[in-house]
């Protein structure tokens, strides 16, 4: 396939010289050296470089999301993984079932809790240690920066059965550490309150190194100068922090505020690893509650819509994260 | 990356590096603010450390030392049973060999079709190409669960499932490797191609033979984000696999830790699993974690 795209592109440049002037590229103006042929030449070997990936695109990425749409409007089910097209269109049903159905609300209440707890932690701590970690000497920074990076790139399974063991309420290393004070440990992945608490807990132990690498950067972009005028006018760190360090940093804040939340929303590795949803439910996330209806109980086209009313959320938020941010800095 | 390396850029109050700090005066007043910084950062790399140190440790416990109350942190008698008795149980040689195949197939494909893209998007003046754009940012920002559903009917009916096809297919080219090469070729002169141009080189050429040599920072950046997401993922090899032969580490270890007649209670082996998974990984972050936090600059910063 990759062999055969070269050589169509190749002879593409040597063939389509003359014949392809007549099409001249409509794309933007370019200042290009004005041979006609060669934008012909580049209008074919344009397309001819996008085939592949639009290929992919096409079947494994835009059917499926249109695919999904459609199958949330009916009642598709285990037999119709064989035969698609026997399942049966019933409008809304789906949607309208949701919305009284117990259990989604409640993912919807776990997913939203993990939300709106994890997200402002995993932002303040990330900025908090770019902060500081922006301050040591260079080597240090790296140093530091390393460690406080690790977690984000360890596989989240493997990071999961670890914390499962280290909040082990009999000889985990939470337990251990009540243990030397001389108190019992909770179960915190048997407990219902304390179980999504632990959840959180960790996702922002995970997440915390991709904030501060954003936040480092972000820091590392405000000029030199700009602090350095601030501070001959007076201004203490407090204050440079708040009148230079954030404004300046709004645009970092408002990316990492939005990959994270899209991340969150759509948790699942940890509850599924972890807790199975459990206690009672208590750590079912959306994703987790679509993976079930889906995968364990091939109610298709219920977890379909589930899928949608997810994404819908997910835009929702990011567009209104957006404006808010934005409306800020003015 | 430049950022790291630009030492101008490095002026929070206290930041200066000591050679470079001329008054001495200055240097000492910071000096306390410096140690309460310092003693904030390693407390904060104790905590985030702890829970690879007690995987680390406990992987080489006794089953005595793992179940003790209160625990044990460090085993008093190392022993490498945990491992042992995870590969009777585990066939780890092979899902290694899956999470390979699949992440190198996965790493190769993205190498070449994200970049080919990216050429045509970055240099390649064509009807259509701000669409095809257009669609690479839109697809940027599609949750992967919206698609789960019917690509698993899909792999079903082309009867994929269970195959490294079917593993591989469906992130053979991602839209995040398009933008990050697109950034990178952008900055590639035109008139470097143009000359090529004129010497009469095709456009493939000009692609294989002098872009991709230029942009081989960003080549090597996608190659590490691309392999360790393959290797870390875990929501599509778990629906597209039935078969345990067919597994990867992450399927093979979740399907291992929450079935209680297998691993279920035995730590030990959780953690020695676990330990074999993440290492590899945190060994390759270390050498080249300069890679990893350019890449996530780069795509946060444009």
């Amino acid at each position: 396939m990759r062999t055969m795209t070269s050589k169509a592109a190749e002879s593409a440049t040597v063939q389509a010289g003359p014949g392809a002037s007549e099409s001249p590229a409509t794309g933007p103006e370019r200042r290009r050296g004005g041979k006609k042929s060669s934008m012909g030449v580049q209008n074919l070997a344009g397309w001819l470089f996008s085939t592949p990936f639009l290929v992919l695109f096409l079947v494994f990425m835009a059917f499926p999301i249109l695919a999904t749409l459609v199958m949330s409007f009916t009642d598709f089910g285990l037999r119709n993984v064989t035969r698609p097209l026997d399942a049966n269109f019933i409008g809304f049903e789906n949607y309208v079932n949701l919305f009284s159905d117990g259990k989604f609300l409640k993912s919807l209440f776990n997913t939203a809790y993990f939300v709106v707890i994890g997200v402002p932690l995993t932002i303040f701590l990330g900025l908090v240690v770019a902060v500081l970690a922006n301050n040591g000497i260079d080597r240090a920074r790296t140093f530091f920066r390393v460690g406080f990076y690790a977690p984000v790139v360890t596989t989240i399974v493997a990071v999961a059965v670890v914390w499962r063991f280290v909040l082990d309420p009999s000889d985990g290393l939470i337990a251990g550490l009540f243990s030397e004070v001389g108190l019992t440990s909770p179960d915190f992945l048997g407990s219902e309150t304390l179980a999504m608490p632990s959840m959180i807990a960790m996702a922002v132990w995970r997440n915390l190194g991709t904030v501060m690498v954003l936040f480092i950067a972000g820091l590392q972009a405000i000029p030199t100068d700009v602090r350095e005028a601030a501070r001959l006018d007076g201004a203490g760190a407090w204050q440079e922090f708040k009148g230079i360090t954030v404004p300046l940093l709004r645009p970092t804040l408002l990316y990492a505020t939005v990959i994270t939340t899209i991340g969150y929303l759509n948790v699942f590795e940890e509850p599924f690893v972890m807790t199975q949803g459990g206690p009672s439910d208590s750590t079912l996330t959306v994703s987790l509650n679509m993976y079930r209806e889906g995968f364990n109980f091939f109610h298709m086209g219920y977890a379909s819509a589930m899928a949608y009313v997810l994404f819908v959320v997910i835009m929702g938020i990011t567009v209104l994260q957006l404006r808010l941010l934005k409306d800020n800095t003015k | 990356m430049s950022a790291t390396s630009a030492p101008g850029a490095v002026s929070t109050a206290p930041a200066k590096k000591p050679q470079d700090a001329p008054e001495s005066g200055a240097k000492k007043a910071r000096n306390p603010k410096r140690v309460l910084v310092y003693v904030l950062l390693s407390l904060g790399l104790l905590i985030m450390s702890a829970p690879f140190l007690w995987m680390a440790l406990s992987a080489f416990k006794t089953s005595q030392e793992l179940t003790a109350s209160p625990p044990v942190w460090i085993p008093t008698e190392w022993t490498l049973d945990n491992f042992r008795d995870l590969l009777d149980k585990l066939d780890l040689p092979l899902y290694f060999m899956n999470s390979v195949i699949v992440a190198v197939l996965v790493t190769v494909s993205n190498l070449v079709f994200c970049s080919m893209l990216g050429y045509a998007l970055a240099k390649l003046n064509f009807a259509g190409r701000n669409k095809i754009f257009g669609l690479v940012l839109g697809a940027l920002m599609v949750p992967g669960n919206l698609m789960l559903l019917p690509l698993f009917v899909l792999m079903s009916k082309l009867h994929l499932i269970d195959s490294y096809a079917g593993l591989v297919l469906p992130f053979a080219a991602g839209a995040f490797g398009v933008f990050l090469m697109r950034q990178f070729m952008q900055s590639i002169p035109d008139e470097l191609l143009e000359a090529a141009r004129m010497d009469g080189a095709g456009e493939w050429y000009i692609f294989w033979r002098i872009v991709m040599p230029l942009v081989k920072p960003a080549l090597a950046t996608l190659s590490i984000f691309t392999f360790l997401g393959s290797w870390n993922n875990f929501v599509w090899p778990l629906i597209a696999t039935n078969d345990p032969d067919k597994y990867t580490l992450p399927v093979a270890l979740a399907t291992f830790a929450t079935d209680p007649n297998k691993a279920g209670g035995s730590n030990g082996m959780l953690m020695a699993g676990s330990f074999l998974i993440v290492l590899p990984v945190l060994v390759v972050f270390i050498a080249l974690q300069r890679h990893f936090t350019q890449g996530i600059a780069t795509a946060g910063m444009k």
